[in-house]
């Protein structure tokens, strides 16, 4: 959905969204990396299951919310990439490791 | 932490970085909070990390910011990035702010507290705009300035206000042509705004104005008086229809952004107690505050665009003043200093607010868009629709608080961030009273997701502890 223009030379940081390997950079955000890898959407909502991805990048629409390294309902536009970062998309409401369905 | 500051800034945008620097200038300990990674806020976004080199794609009033960062940075603030503030509360004669940072959450206590958590971009609830590929402007700028990414495919630009074509000049001067701007001012809007005429011309907005228009009219098609504006394309976006003075139109597009203005963010400082104001001219509610940015609560000052929408100059005056009525009020600088040093800076005040109404009256945005009719999504985490909201209206809910209870509308991940405004402004029509008498939700800590354990690992205090214990 987005593209980065030519002349970034910042360092690159290896990550997988959604099980994709994906190439960022140093100081994106997860939900930027998402965006311009074209993995959508961040996640599924709790009422009708049907498909988000980010909307504002700053914070206030919750929209970008996935599971990140293991921690759900993270804001995605909020984290910055790190290397070796696991990232899913999270679907429906949060569910806390251990709890039934 | 026990240390107690005299000031915490919330907020490193201009208005926080000037507050701050300020208030450390006139010898108090000021502690600067901030949710991002580095400094600027949105306006100045990433300016000490962006990956654009090109100066010109982002413009000379982004590069502005870099002053501001050069002074923070000589000065003696101890700038905290990377921390989230989920509470204010008055505590004795200190306020204590609620943070959370990648170690955990814990309370600090300062003398005084400048809020400055500034302003985001008005929620534009049409129809589909929950669809994946339609994002905010000031979402795809963010993009731009932190990580030098533009939109791909067919981008259409939609809304109302100055970002519309400032974002469009960069995306150009980026080597990047939107397809297509579609502005949303009402025409009724100019018959307003020809009062303001005038002093508009003369002020320092209109060339700056004029230019940016210039340069984007020989580029872009633009298409104005549109109306009913919606995206359509099941699980994500693929085109968008639109009524224009010819008739509907459509349209296959990648990108749709859309951009209403900008609006204050409330929630800390509505949490914290502190009272809000309905402008009538920007449809939206501000902070009470007085000229010096202090709120209805003893200890806490809001400056910036949280005490009405002005831009970022003003924004940066009004965090200096905040700044020098903080260091009065700890005591380092006394009534004539403060003062003497704030003429200076009113006198600057004055000539930025010169054009604004002409702006404000020009952009605010169309009915349409305000209040959303039928099937359209108000409340994008519990998705509760306009119809929905007017019928609970109309069912006997008597304001936005009790609409929770109704729908759980407002209820969801994002606080009534977004739907706020809607829910205010379509109560305000269906109960035919204004929207000052209907009011807002009713914000509560913690503004920021919490986790149960976080919580709980805050420090307690004697008085805590002996309020949930059981003897």
């Amino acid at each position: 959905m987005f593209k980065r223009l030519p002349d970034d030379s910042r360092a690159i940081v290896r990550l997988t969204i959604a099980g994709q390997p994906v190439e960022a950079r140093a100081g994106d955000s997860v939900a930027a990396a998402m965006l311009a890898a074209g993995l959508l959407p961040a996640r599924t909502t709790p009422v009708s299951e049907t498909d988000r991805a980010p909307y504002c990048m700053m914070g206030v629409c919750f929209d970008c919310l996935m599971v990140i390294d293991g921690i759900a309902s993270r804001q995605a536009c909020m984290v910055t990439v790190r290397d070796g970062m696991k990232v899913e998309p999270q679907h429906g409401a949060r569910r806390i490791p251990g709890q039934s369905r | 932490m026990t240390d107690v500051f005299d000031l915490i800034v919330i907020g490193a945008g201009p208005a926080g970085m000037a507050a701050a620097t300020t208030a450390a200038a006139c010898g108090a300990s000021v502690m600067l909070l901030d949710e991002n990674a580095s400094p600027g806020g949105q306006i100045y976004r990433a300016i000490t990390t962006t990956p654009v080199r090109k100066r010109r794609i982002l413009g000379g009033a982004y590069w502005v910011g870099e002053n501001w960062t050069v002074r923070l940075k000589r000065s003696t603030v101890k700038y905290v990035p990377r921390t989230e503030i989920w509470m204010l509360r008055a505590e004795g004669n200190e306020i204590e702010v609620g943070v959370r940072d990648a170690t955990g959450a814990r309370l600090l206590r300062a003398r005084q507290v400048v809020v400055a958590t500034g302003a985001m971009e008005r929620p534009m609830p049409v129809p589909g705009w929950t669809l994946p590929g339609v994002m905010t402007v000031g979402a795809a700028q963010t993009m731009l300035k932190a990580s030098g990414m533009v939109p791909e495919g067919e981008t259409v630009i939609a809304g109302s206000g100055p970002l519309l074509y400032l974002y469009a000049r960069q995306l150009l001067a980026a080597g990047c042509r939107p397809a297509l701007i579609l502005d949303t001012t009402p025409p009724s809007n100019w018959r307003r705004a020809a009062w303001h005429l005038p002093a508009f011309v003369a002020s320092r907005y209109f060339l700056k104005g004029l230019s940016l228009l210039g340069a984007v009219l020989r580029k872009v098609p633009i298409e104005r008086h549109v109306r009913m504006l919606r995206a359509e394309g099941g699980d994500r976006l693929r085109e968008i229809v639109w009524q224009s003075p010819t008739g509907e139109q459509r349209r296959k597009v990648d990108v749709l952004l859309l951009h209403q203005g900008v609006v204050p963010a409330i929630n800390l400082w509505s949490a914290a107690g502190c009272r809000s104001v309905w402008n009538d001219d920007q449809a939206c509610w501000h902070a009470e505050a007085d000229s010096w940015g202090q709120s209805s609560v003893p200890g806490i000052i809001v400056a910036g665009d949280g005490a009405g929408v002005a831009g970022a100059e003003i924004a940066a005056v009004r965090g200096a003043l905040a700044g020098l009525q903080a260091a009065h009020l700890c005591r380092r600088i006394d009534e004539g200093m403060r003062d003497g040093q704030a003429r200076g800076l009113q006198m600057a005040l004055s000539r930025f607010l010169r054009g604004r109404d002409f702006i404000d009256a020009l952009y605010r945005p169309a009915d349409w868009v305000r209040t959303p009719t039928g099937d359209t999504i108000v409340c994008r985490c519990e998705e509760i629709t306009a119809a929905q909201i007017v019928e609970a209206g109309r069912a006997g809910c008597p304001g936005p608080s009790q609409l929770k209870a109704y729908l759980r509308c407002g209820m969801g991940p994002c606080q009534g961030r977004q739907c706020g405004l809607a829910v205010t402004e379509l109560l305000s029509k269906v109960l035919e009273r204004s929207p000052g008498d209907i009011g807002h939700f009713r914000y509560r800590p913690p503004v920021k997701p919490l986790t149960v354990g976080e919580l709980a690992s805050v420090p307690a205090s004697v008085e805590d502890e002996a309020s949930v214990v059981r003897l």
